[in-house]
C-alpha cells in the first residue's frame, strides 16, 4: 500500500465514523456545532498521531501479553496532555467539549489503530495512518456538526444562513444527533456503493 | 429527597445514553436481542457501582493528598481495566452461574465510556461517597432502561421491510433518535 492510499483511506473508504462506526459517543455528544465537532476531531487526531508514533516506537520492547494495558497508558498520557493544554489555551472550547476530552482514552478508534496498525508497522507509516484516520474522523465530525448547526440554528461556522425562526431546534438537541448521524451514514453508504 | 432527585435525574431526565451520549457502542452493539441486553445491563450495573466506589476512594485518598489530581484519566482507566479483569476472575470462582450470565460482556465493558464517564462525573459534581454510589446505580438503571426498550424495538424491526440504505446502523440510529425524543418529555421534572 502506498503512503498516499494509506493517508486517504481514512476519509471515505475506511472512515472511522461513517464506515467503521467507531467513536460514536464523541460524534453524537460534541457535534452541536461544526466548530465543536472540528475541535473534538482535531483533539482526537493529535492523540491518534502521537499514540501511533509512540506505540510503533516501543512495539518491540513491550511483551505481547501486557501490550493492551501499555497502549492504554500511552494513550491516556497523551489525552491528559490534550486535556490540560486545551484547558489552558482554549478554555471556551474545553468547557463546550467537557467530559468528552478525557473520554478520548476509551475511544475505540485510538486503541483500534494502535492494535491493528501501529503495533505492526514502521514509525513513518503509523504517523501517516494516524493523521489520515484522525483527519477523516475530524471531517466526519465537522460534517455532522455542520448539518446539525444548519438545520438546528440556521448557521454554519457561526455564519448565519437563514433566520433561526425557520430552524428546527431539535437538531441541536440530543434526538437530532441520532437522526442526523443515521441519515448521514445511510447517504455515505450510498456514495461508497456507487464508487 | 436529595437522593430521589439524583435517581430521577440520572434515570430519566439526563439518561446516560439518550441525553448524554455515553455508552453508545454497547447500546448499538448488543441491542439486537432483549436477552443479551439484559445480560449487558446487569454487567454494567455491577461494574459501574464497584468502579465508582474504587475510583472515588482513589481520587480522594491517593491522588488529591499527593497533589496529582491531573493524573485522573491515566489512573482511572488503569483501575477500571484492572477491576474488570479482577471481577471476571472472582466471579468465575465465586459464582459460576452469574459468570455464565455476565461473562461474555465483561471484557467489552473496559471500553464502555459510561463507566469512565460516571467515575469522572461524580468528581466533577462534588458528590460524596453515598451520593456517588446512588448516582452510579441510577445511571446504570437508566442505561438498562434505554438498552432494553431499544432491544425490544429492534427485535420487531427485524420483521419490517426497509429501504436498502437504511438497513443496520442508520435505522438503529433513527430509532434511537425517536427514543431520545420520547425521553425529552421528562425534561423539567427535576
Amino acid at each position: 500500500m502506498s503512503q498516499l492510499t494509506n493517508f486517504t483511506k481514512g476519509f471515505v473508504k475506511e472512515n472511522p465514523l461513517f464506515v467503521l462506526l467507531l467513536g460514536m459517543c464523541p460524534a453524537l455528544g460534541t457535534t452541536t456545532s461544526a466548530l465543536n465537532g472540528l475541535g473534538m476531531g482535531l483533539a482526537t487526531t493529535f492523540v491518534l498521531v502521537m499514540a501511533n508514533i509512540s506505540i510503533s516506537m516501543v512495539k518491540n520492547v513491550i511483551p505481547a501479553k501486557v501490550r493492551i494495558p501499555s497502549f492504554i497508558v500511552i494513550i491516556a498520557s497523551f489525552v491528559t496532555i490534550v486535556d490540560l493544554s486545551m484547558a489552558g489555551f482554549l478554555p471556551a472550547l474545553h468547557a463546550q467539549l467537557g467530559l468528552f476530552i478525557p473520554l478520548i482514552v476509551v475511544n475505540c478508534i485510538v486503541l483500534g489503530r494502535a492494535e491493528a496498525f501501529a503495533s505492526k508497522n514502521t514509525i513513518g507509516s503509523s504517523a501517516i495512518d494516524g493523521l489520515g484516520m484522525g483527519l477523516g474522523f475530524s471531517f466526519a465530525l465537522a460534517l455532522l456538526g455542520a448539518v446539525r448547526e444548519v438545520l438546528g440554528s440556521g448557521k454554519v461556522f457561526n455564519i448565519t444562513l437563514f433566520p433561526d425562526k425557520y430552524a428546527m431546534l431539535v437538531f441541536v438537541l440530543a434526538p437530532g444527533a441520532f437522526f442526523a448521524l443515521g441519515y448521514l451514514i445511510s447517504i455515505m453508504n450510498r456514495i461508497a456503493k456507487k464508487n | 429527597m436529595e437522593y430521589i432527585i439524583i435517581i430521577i435525574s440520572a434515570v430519566f431526565v439526563n439518561n446516560i445514553v439518550l441525553a448524554k451520549f455515553l455508552g453508545i457502542c454497547p447500546f448499538l452493539g448488543v441491542s439486537s436481542k432483549v436477552e443479551t441486553s439484559v445480560g449487558m445491563s446487569g454487567a454494567v450495573l455491577f461494574v459501574i457501582t464497584i468502579a465508582t466506589i474504587v475510583t472515588y476512594l482513589i481520587m480522594h485518598y491517593v491522588l488529591i493528598p499527593l497533589g496529582i489530581g491531573y493524573m485522573q484519566t491515566v489512573a482511572y482507566i488503569l483501575v477500571i481495566a484492572a477491576l474488570v479483569q479482577m471481577v471476571e476472575i472472582i466471579l468465575k470462582k465465586a459464582s459460576p452461574s452469574l459468570y455464565q450470565a455476565l461473562g461474555v460482556f465483561l471484557p467489552l465493558i473496559t471500553t464502555n465510556c459510561a463507566i469512565l464517564g460516571v467515575a469522572i462525573l461524580v468528581i466533577q459534581n462534588d458528590f460524596n461517597l453515598l451520593q456517588s454510589v446512588v448516582f452510579a446505580i441510577a445511571t446504570a438503571i437508566g442505561f438498562a432502561l434505554a438498552l432494553i426498550i431499544f432491544a425490544g424495538i429492534r427485535e420487531s424491526l427485524d420483521l419490517v421491510e426497509l429501504p436498502k440504505g437504511m438497513k443496520g446502523a442508520p435505522i438503529a440510529l433513527v430509532v434511537a433518535g425517536i427514543l431520545a425524543l420520547a425521553f425529552m418529555g421528562f425534561t423539567g421534572i427535576v
